[in-house]
């Protein structure tokens, strides 16, 4: 059973209970509570292929995306999200909360995910090789990241990269990616089969809009990877494609600066590092289109040699 | 649902009176082999109610002691493993706070007491690896004070921002300083020069403290006597604080209890009669007492009998009992019961009564909400 098997009217009838509805998205369970249609709309669209599963089953993150409890119910209405109890963002307008829920599930992940190594990265599979795509914000890792999906790479995961302390496995969560600005028309006129949600103007990333991910990727999201790639993109307006080696000192300190709890780790943050770059072929990638790079990447999986 | 052992003494609190996941959360704390026979959903409600008090660490730490590891589900592990993160990587930047304070402060001849949460880890109770605690707090001389916060301040530590008035305030109202932390580190440092406010009732004299306390072997910090750790964590949840949701600090007082009677003979003896040095008798009955009824502390009858004598008059004590459970205990987060918020709130009203007499506390009170209302005004 799928979220998406629910007609809206029963989604929502779903999530306005006190039971609310449970959904696994890879790595953790949600219980979310709502009774917004517009959001609960949304929501349904771009959650449409996670499972469903059954409150008697270990939930990590309870979320209710509801409306304060003060005169702002009526006027100028808002929306609030409230992760057990606690209330960490500022109020919304009702019609972003799509986004704020996104926000409010990457704050769960950040303060509760602390048995993994958390990367700010994006992560693809082929032939059970993870290749994992650590950058800032601006560098084009999400539009890269959703193209390659589209082009014969599983989907992992765009914003945390979970590394799993004992194996140093990659964890998939593939939840939708939040495209922003220009980024959104690139994807869309990549490829035909995209869906993209509702667009969401003036966020404080600017105009931000979810891609889904593709349904197969959802399908096996339960299949773990191995770090075999690590490769820091970089959009560079008119730039060939550059697929330059790193050295992996230099490799250890950008991704040890780019996970978001390194220090918290302390010894075992360091190890699962070093595993990782150890492991794995380390590059700098510039580029500016997409059917090139794509090439590149893939003439790169396709002659894996045993990385050292 | 009957999860609690028969043996627990809560003849003054019926069972019924406990939600579901209060229930949960004590029958763990006081016997964690009743997690052997929990189901999924009472496993997670139990990682919610212990997230809410910040005690899941300590609830990985219990049944680790236990042996009971085999009994929890693979999901539930990661959440312990998170909250033990969590822990061990405050304990990495205290444990590197107070190298730095040692070092700072290597030319005062003083001696400097380590506190609460801190002082545990120093002087290794087992508990104190599963405690989650934000700051380094510790006590001097009242004369030393200025000295050592001045040189603090040359070494790059710095006053937290704070407005004149909160500056003042604490300078003549506190029995700390306004917090400091280092330019580069996170870790807040409180410095103390005696354990409750001035203006409280309670007024133990800090010298006798200082007095007692031990010197470490591989440390220039101090630490106080079993018997003034105790009271002063008694001091700090009963009398200065509103007693909401600190179940936590109730399972300090009860380790605490434990690990010092079994290491000192006759141990709540001298507690007794230290509390009565000090004039904190009545902490002491709140302790023993709710310890006792919440958390079965194993104290015997004789002890609590003879802690009665401190207890307030009849009214109080019983309308005490009523709401210190409801104040202290964690709401189950999808439910908040009004009972609970008025309870909770009469705690607050009581612990502010409790540390100023009136005639100081109401201008502060009607300056701190004008002041509130200002800056709600203001963000909106």
């Amino acid at each position: 059973m799928n979220i998406g098997h629910y007609s809206l009217q029963e989604l929502l009838k779903k999530t306005s209970c006190t039971q609310g509805v449970c959904f696994d998205v890879g790595s953790f369970t949600v219980r979310l509570r709502s009774s917004h249609k517009d959001f609960i709309s949304t929501f349904r669209q771009l959650y449409f292929d996670f499972p469903v599963i059954s409150d008697d089953q270990l939930i990590d993150f309870f979320i209710d995306m509801q409306a304060p409890k003060s005169l702002r119910r009526w006027i100028r209405p808002q929306i609030i999200a409230r992760i057990d109890g606690q209330e960490p963002f500022q109020p919304f307008a009702p019609s972003h909360a799509m986004p704020l829920f996104e926000w409010a599930l990457n704050w769960c992940i950040a303060r509760q995910g602390q048995h993994q190594l958390m990367l700010h990265a994006a992560v693809l599979e082929k032939h059970g090789k993870a290749l994992i795509l650590p950058a800032l914000p601006g560098s084009g890792k999400s539009t890269l990241a959703g193209a390659l999906a589209q082009r014969g790479w599983r989907f992992l995961s765009d914003e945390f990269c979970l590394i799993h302390l004992q194996h140093g496995q990659v964890i998939p969560i593939p939840r939708p990616t939040p495209l922003k600005n220009e980024s959104i028309d690139v994807i869309r006129n990549f490829a035909d089969s995209v869906f993209i949600g509702p667009l969401f103007e003036k966020t404080r990333k600017g105009t931000i809009g979810h891609l889904r991910a593709p349904t197969a990727s959802i399908e096996r999201m339960k299949e773990t990877a191995t770090p075999a790639w690590v490769i820091f993109p970089q959009y560079q307006s008119q730039s060939p494609v550059i697929l330059e080696p790193l050295n992996k000192s230099a490799a250890f300190l950008k991704l040890a600066t780019n996970s978001f709890n390194y220090s918290l780790l302390g010894d075992s943050g360091f190890k699962a590092i070093k595993s990782i770059i150890e492991s794995c072929a380390c590059y700098n990638l510039n580029y500016s289109n997409l059917n090139d790079v794509i090439a590149q990447l893939d003439a790169l999986s396709n002659h894996a040699e045993p990385a050292l | 649902m009957t999860l609690l052992p028969n043996s627990m003494p809560c003849q003054t609190m019926p069972n019924q009176r406990y939600k579901i996941g209060q229930d949960l959360l004590l029958s763990c704390l006081i016997n964690p082999h009743s997690v052997t026979g929990f189901t999924v959903p009472q496993w997670s409600l139990l990682l919610r109610m212990a997230k809410t008090c910040k005690l899941t660490a300590h609830i990985a730490w219990l049944i680790e002691q236990h042996n009971l590891g085999h009994c929890i589900p693979a999901k539930v592990v990661n959440h312990f493993q998170a909250a033990q993160a969590i822990v061990v990587y405050r304990r990495r930047i205290a444990f590197w706070e107070m190298n730095r304070l040692q070092r700072a402060l290597a030319d005062c001849n003083i001696d400097i007491i380590v506190l609460k949460g801190c002082a545990y880890l120093l002087t290794d109770i087992p508990f104190a690896n599963a405690r989650l605690f934000s700051d380094v707090d510790i006590l001097v001389e009242k004369s030393a004070i200025d000295h050592i916060e001045q040189s603090l301040l040359a070494q790059n530590w710095q006053t937290l921002t704070l407005d004149d008035y909160d500056q003042s305030y604490y300078r003549l109202w506190m029995h700390e300083i306004p917090p400091l932390r280092h330019v580069s580190r996170t870790m807040e440092v409180d410095i103390h020069h005696a354990i409750i406010p001035p203006t409280s009732d309670l007024q133990p004299n800090p010298m006798l403290l200082i007095l007692d306390a031990i010197g470490l072997d591989n440390s220039r910090f101090k630490i106080l006597s079993p018997c003034d750790m105790v009271l002063h964590s008694a001091v700090h949840l009963f009398f200065d604080s509103d007693l909401s949701n600190k179940l936590r600090d109730l399972v300090d007082l009860d380790q605490l209890l434990k690990y010092f009677d079994a290491r000192n003979v006759g141990f709540f003896e001298k507690l007794l009669k230290r509390a009565e040095v000090l004039g904190l008798q009545r902490p002491l009955y709140y302790t023993l007492r709710y310890s006792h009824q919440l958390l079965a502390t194993p104290i015997s009858n004789d002890i609590l009998q003879r802690s009665q004598i401190s207890a307030p008059c009849t009214p109080i004590k019983m309308l005490m009992d009523a709401l210190i459970p409801l104040a202290l205990l964690p709401e189950h987060p999808d439910e908040s019961s009004q009972t609970v918020r008025f309870a909770r709130w009469l705690l607050y009203v009581r612990s502010h009564y409790l540390r100023m007499p009136l005639k100081l506390l109401i201008p502060h009170l009607a300056r701190k909400s004008l002041m509130r209302f200002t800056s709600v005004q203001s963000v909106n």
